[in-house]
């Protein structure tokens, strides 16, 4: 039973409509299911509330991202001008800082927007290229017009007969157990 | 949704046309934005136009090439005007690429959701614009291979950019939006691709589309964190854009020459950016949704709000020209009136009232409903305003350098056929990757469109 249980990656449903996947995720969320994950071919509104998910890591990245840039950029601005290779331009003081802001702007904008995208992308573990969800033939169409949540096998609270009945009990159609193929 | 005809010709409902017309859903608009990328055959009019795109392109190539050959002398540039069609182009492109970062970033932020439908081919017109704007400052150095000096890097020589310079702001700034804007098009593209990867028949086809989307699979999880990237990235491009043509109008205003050192620049460039930029992008959609029949996702209300936005920048543009013949007048320094006084009898008169009537009188035919619904008229204004926008930049640029402050440096500025052909052959560059992005990846974003289906839906 074991053995078999690390080649489950979890049970995954269908659905029509984006209403039915959000009833369907708040209810499992209910029932105590916290390995969860909906799929849907575009951001469904109420459905990050019915998992639960509220993380602001992104947005702490990228002000961290954001301060880095501007700091750092002004920074290096003065180090440069003033320490490195200081040069009188029209009389001006070396640490002419107003004439320092634009670069300065534009880096701080820089180093958030890396961080907003790279940041997303690593906490989100992309790129992967494989995932077990592939291997369901159905699942090509969540990235068209179909809804699916799928219940992962590590689940404290996970077993195969009781998830694939949870998500038949919520309308779900196509409840098929997902592989992991390795 | 009613279930009667609706009266097509009152003009109470054609005001109201929607934004995406009714009876989609979301397999509908994925089909068939999906299609023009993966199954549809290659068509004759694409063929032609790529052909002459890319023949133009060559034509870029065979300029630059003899330019850097034979140095800037092949060019009409000579002191006093160093400048002339190089920054007259650059700030036309980077200008142009403006419409598409507000589209994407600012329209996105006021929540508005006829920018859906077009933000994707905006985009991609700013990055192709970036980098039509981007060859300009690069060629014109004289010795492009030497551009990295500008750059600050531990060089061997010890020496280092002077950042007081609004030259080296421009080098920062032009290339933060370039980037910024990938990866914001980039980001949007992500969902996309994933779309294709899976629809798509071919081997090929399926390689190239899943490295690029990176194995995105619609993860809630994954659209929670990406929601938030998306927002924070387009309240990072809405200041960024404000602030590239503001550093871009500081390489004039900053100058003590006649006629730049003015600080109105930064807003009327600004708004000249937008202004010329949405007039590119009307200039793509109308050809765009006519080829690939997308007009029921570019509808007419995404035309005619394009329209009335440019009337709106138009207006501010026409204010920017007001006050700086106001100022030059109010002053009374006597260079400023010499120069305005250039503009409207000088050598260079005819191109001052061309652009007057391209940019200030043509557009005031957009405040009637009835223009701004012809779709062949609109796509001539948007012709006839892009070229005012350029008049616009060459006045500002070469007729302020040929009237200086002292008559032994006044002179004359004519293109040479090497500076028309660096110009057209950008024409030809931006054209070309417009040709390749339409059929290489969705110019229409299937996520976002699939959105307001389920919007409209919610609605019924």
């Amino acid at each position: 039973m074991i053995d078999q249980r690390s080649h489950l990656y979890g049970v995954v449903g269908e659905f029509e409509d984006a209403a039915l996947l959000v009833r369907a995720a708040a209810k499992a969320h209910e029932a105590g299911y916290r390995d969860i994950d909906a799929y849907a071919p575009f951001p469904v509104e109420g459905l990050s509330e019915a998992l639960g998910l509220r993380s602001f890591k992104v947005a702490i990245i990228t002000l961290i991202g954001g301060l880095t840039g501007g700091l750092g950029g002004f920074g290096f601005e003065y180090w440069v001008n003033v320490i490195a290779y200081p040069l009188n331009i029209g009389g001006r003081p070396l640490n002419s800082w107003p004439a320092f802001i634009p670069v300065t702007f534009e880096l701080t904008v820089l180093g958030a927007s890396l961080a907003a995208v790279f940041g997303m992308l690593a906490l989100n573990k992309l790129p992967q290229p494989h995932h077990p969800l592939f291997n369901v033939e159905r699942f090509k169409r969540a990235t068209n017009d179909k809804f699916f949540l799928c219940i992962e096998a590590h689940d404290p609270k996970f077993n195969l007969g009781e998830a694939a009945r949870f998500l038949q009990g919520v309308q779900a159609q196509h409840v098929v157990e997902v592989k992991d193929d390795d | 949704m009613s279930n009667g005809q609706p009266p097509l010709d009152n003009p109470q409902i054609r005001r109201l046309t929607p934004v995406l017309e009714p009876g989609h859903t979301y397999a509908s608009v994925t089909d068939k934005i999906a299609s023009i990328v993966l199954t549809r055959p290659m068509s004759l009019g694409w063929l032609a136009g790529f052909t002459l795109s890319f023949s133009v392109l060559m034509m870029l190539t065979v300029a630059i090439a003899w330019l850097i050959m034979k140095g800037t002398g092949i060019w009409g540039i000579n002191i006093p005007v160093g400048w002339g069609f190089a920054i007259v182009n650059f700030v036309w492109w980077i200008g142009i690429g403006h419409a598409g970062t507000l589209i994407s970033a600012i329209l996105f932020l006021l929540n508005q959701k006829w920018r859906t439908s077009i933000n994707r081919f905006a985009e991609a017109m700013t990055l192709f614009a970036v980098a039509c704007a981007g060859i300009f400052p690069l060629i014109h150095t004289g010795r492009p291979w030497m551009a990295y000096y500008m750059f600050p890097y531990p060089s061997a020589m010890g020496i280092w950019p002077q950042f007081r310079s609004p030259l080296i702001w421009d080098v920062f700034a032009v290339s933060t939006y370039g980037t910024v804007s990938l990866l914001f098009w980039f980001v949007g593209l992500i969902p996309d691709l994933a779309t294709l990867r899976d629809r798509a028949k071919s081997k090929t086809q399926q390689i190239i589309y899943g490295m690029l989307a990176m194995g995105w699979r619609g993860s809630a999880r994954h659209w929670h964190r990406y929601q938030s990237a998306y927002l924070l990235l387009a309240g990072l491009a809405t200041p960024l854009v404000l602030s590239v043509h503001t550093v871009v109008s500081f390489d004039f205003s900053i100058a003590i020459v006649p006629g730049w050192h003015t600080t109105i620049f930064p807003p009327y460039f600004v708004a000249g950016a937008i202004y010329s930029g949405f007039a590119m992008v009307l200039t793509i959609a109308i050809p765009l949704r006519k080829a690939y029949n997308l007009e029921d996702f570019i509808t007419m209300r995404h035309l005619e709000n394009m329209a009335k936005v440019m009337l709106a920048t138009g207006l501010i543009v026409a204010y920017g020209y007001f006050f700086e013949y106001f100022m030059s007048q109010y002053s009374g320094n006597k260079f400023d009136l010499y120069l305005t006084q250039m503009r409207f009898h000088g050598p260079y008169a005819h191109f001052y009232f061309a652009l007057i009537l391209c940019n200030i009188l043509t557009p005031q035919l957009l405040w009637f409903q009835k223009v701004r619904s012809n779709v062949p008229l609109l796509f001539l204004m948007s012709l006839i305003i892009n070229l005012g926008m350029w008049l616009e930049r060459f006045v500002i640029v070469v007729i302020s350098l040929t009237r200086d402050f002292m008559p032994s440096a006044w002179g004359r500025y004519s293109a040479t056929v090497w500076d028309y052909a660096t110009f057209v052959g950008t024409l030809g560059l931006f054209t070309t990757m417009m040709f390749l992005f339409v059929r290489g990846l969705p110019a229409i974003s299937i996520a976002e469109m699939r959105e307001l289906v389920a919007h409209s839906e919610e609605h019924e």
